[in-house]
């Protein structure tokens, strides 16, 4: 290893003002063009995810079917997100399309495996084929204050990526301290994280407007200092299009419109993108809809 | 008891909505007023928007399944303590009518009365208009065949404008009992009431959400429930013609059940022809199972 770590220096965050600031957003009344452009944007951000013990090929195509068209005027999504298992089917299924498969590696939603097991499942999850990565960090080893194995496994990770786009889960709910999410992110970005994202969605709270605005925060200070863009993923607990309309604008203010794409800003999320058709559906046709005229997820 | 100084202004209380188990303000901020028949201001209450119909809607499908998954046993007992807290405060009620609604003692009394007995009344059909309504069928094949009535689903109820305690029950013991989760829109002379009466519900063992108050103009909310894709019947009371038609039309796209109710003559509210296990029909839908049985005729039998 010849990279030697330095703990990053990073601001201490004002818990009361992050709070404030971010439930600002949630009063933003979008209507009529603005809601529907909103909508589409949102829609054009999402990674369809789906990521159940249960998950079976057909619910992979199922969902895959529904990023191609889904309907209601919807823009497809940016991509699917499912365990490396799956990545064949979905790679399959979204042949021709622009539409990324994304996978979990690292051993998600855990971490809990030696560096070269998860750095394995990665190199295998991008042979199968998949664009994006997403892993997590090691909770346990950052909490405890490691700092430069969490460093390492980034790095590590970032190798055995090869070309494919590597998102960092720091997997905020358990981070405790909205300074540990400011540290974390620090540390993702140094070590070469195309994307940060807030959460597994396997642990409760997931994605929460202040801790995002924390991380869209690490990033513009990032961007300021370097002049280099790094992604955001939030991810769990986003279901409504409403809410989701409240973190672009959050996205707009805090880094610009340069954010305001797919390449630079997702959703994780499985149950939002019904939200959205739900909402497009009422501009329509004036008419609010019912979830059950739609597929599952 | 000391009575309140002279100069004391009394603390008049502005009635919110009930949806989901909660007592929110209309999101809209609008409000509305309630007069005694003196014309004296006695209620501030809100005038609910399309949005609070839309979150109603949401809170009903939410916790219909679960209402609907209790045994008929359960929401018997529960439509009875419903019943139970209302007796324990009827006095408030009894005072209500008469202040609020200027009512005479004797019928306020006698309104609560009825209220409480109807309840009952419903709260015994809970687990027995199944039976009742449900059928076995004869059919030329080898197959037990069983008809059984299911609750429909999310029903929104346009109150009677009369019987400002009475009508409520008779409008929403008939839709709960089955299963089904309400929202019920009240437009009368004394709303309040209505809140009031929601403050029982949340007292009751009534899982929230089961049943949603909404105060406000009917003009204003029957397209918005006519419309609505995720309403499965909507029941009315006394609508005018053009409520009809335009319910009539725009139901037909989510193929809701309708029915109108008339309200009965003042005093035939609390009349047994007020109540009937037929009006908890409009609100299920029959459902056909097919269970094979062992040939009947394999077995020498003449069918």
């Amino acid at each position: 290893m010849t990279h030697a770590f330095v703990v990053p220096r990073v601001p201490s965050v004002d818990a009361v003002a992050v709070e404030e600031r971010a439930a600002k957003f949630r009063t933003r009344s979008i209507k009529k063009d603005a809601k529907i452009k909103g909508l589409k944007l949102v829609a054009s951000m999402i990674d369809l995810t789906t990521l159940e013990g249960m998950d079976t090929p057909g619910k992979v195509q199922m969902l895959c079917q529904k990023a191609i068209s889904p309907g209601s005027g919807c823009p497809q999504v940016a991509a699917i997100c499912v365990y490396p298992t799956l990545v064949p089917v979905a790679k399959a299924a979204l042949k021709g399309t622009s539409i990324k498969v994304a996978s979990v590696a690292t051993y998600f939603p855990s971490g809990q495996a030696s560096l070269k097991e998860r750095t394995d499942e990665v190199r295998r999850a991008v042979e199968a084929g998949a664009d994006e990565i997403d892993m997590v960090i090691s909770r346990g080893d950052f909490l405890a204050g490691h700092y430069a194995k969490i460093d390492e496994e980034i790095r590590a990770t970032r190798e055995a990526c090869g070309p494919a786009h590597l998102k960092v889960i720091l997997e905020t709910g358990e981070l405790q301290t909205y300074d540990n999410v400011r540290l974390a992110s620090q540390i993702a970005i140094d070590a070469g994280a195309h994307f940060i994202k807030t959460s597994t969605g396997k642990v409760s709270p997931g994605a929460t407007m202040p801790v995002t605005l924390v991380m869209l925060e690490a990033i513009r200070d990032h961007f300021i200092n370097t002049g280099k863009m790094v992604g955001m993923k939030p991810a769990g607990g986003i279901r409504d299009s409403k809410l989701a309309m409240h973190y672009l604008a959050m996205v707009k203010e805090t880094l610009g419109d340069a954010w305001l794409s797919p390449d630079w800003f997702r959703f994780g999320a499985s149950s939002l993108l019904n939200d959205v058709l739900m909402q497009l559906e009422k501009q329509s046709t004036g008419r609010y809809h019912s979830d059950r005229y739609l597929s599952l997820s | 008891m000391a009575k309140s100084t002279p100069t004391r202004l009394r603390v008049l209380k502005t009635f919110k909505l009930y949806i989901g188990g909660a007592f929110p303000r209309t999101e809209s901020g609008r409000f509305l007023q309630e007069h005694n028949p003196k014309g004296q201001l006695v209620a501030n209450f809100c005038r609910a928007s399309r949005k609070d119909l839309r979150n109603s809607v949401v809170a009903a499908r939410k916790a219909q399944p679960g209402w609907a998954g209790r045994t008929p046993f359960n929401r018997a007992q529960i439509l009875y303590r419903m019943a139970e807290v209302l007796e324990s405060r009827r006095e408030s009620f009894e005072s209500a009518l008469a202040e609020r609604a200027g009512i005479k003692s004797a019928d306020a009394q006698a309104e609560v009365d009825a209220a409480i007995d109807r309840l009952v009344w419903y709260a015994g059909w809970a687990d027995k208009f199944v039976q009742i309504m449900g059928t076995t069928n004869p059919v030329a094949s080898p197959h037990f065949n069983i008809t059984s009535p299911e609750p429909t689903g999310v029903v929104t109820a346009f109150a009677p404008r009369s019987a400002p305690l009475l009508g409520l029950i008779t409008a929403i013991a008939p839709v709960i009992v089955s299963g089904n989760a309400l929202v019920l829109v009240v437009e009368n002379e004394h709303p309040s009431i209505a809140i009031d009466l929601a403050e029982v519900f949340h007292c009751s063992d009534l899982p929230g959400g089961v049943v949603n108050i909404l105060t406000g103009l009917r003009e204003e909310l029957v397209p918005h429930a006519a419309k609505h894709m995720d309403i499965d019947a909507i029941a009315t009371f006394d609508a005018t013609d053009e409520e009809r038609r335009l319910i009539a039309l725009e139901a037909a796209e989510s193929v809701k059940r309708v029915h109108n109710f008339e309200s009965p003559a003042k005093h035939d509210w609390a009349q047994a022809s007020a109540q009937s296990p037929y009006n908890i029909l409009p609100f299920v839908e029959f459902k056909t199972a097919w269970h094979p049985i062992e040939s009947g005729a394999a077995m020498g039998a003449k069918y």
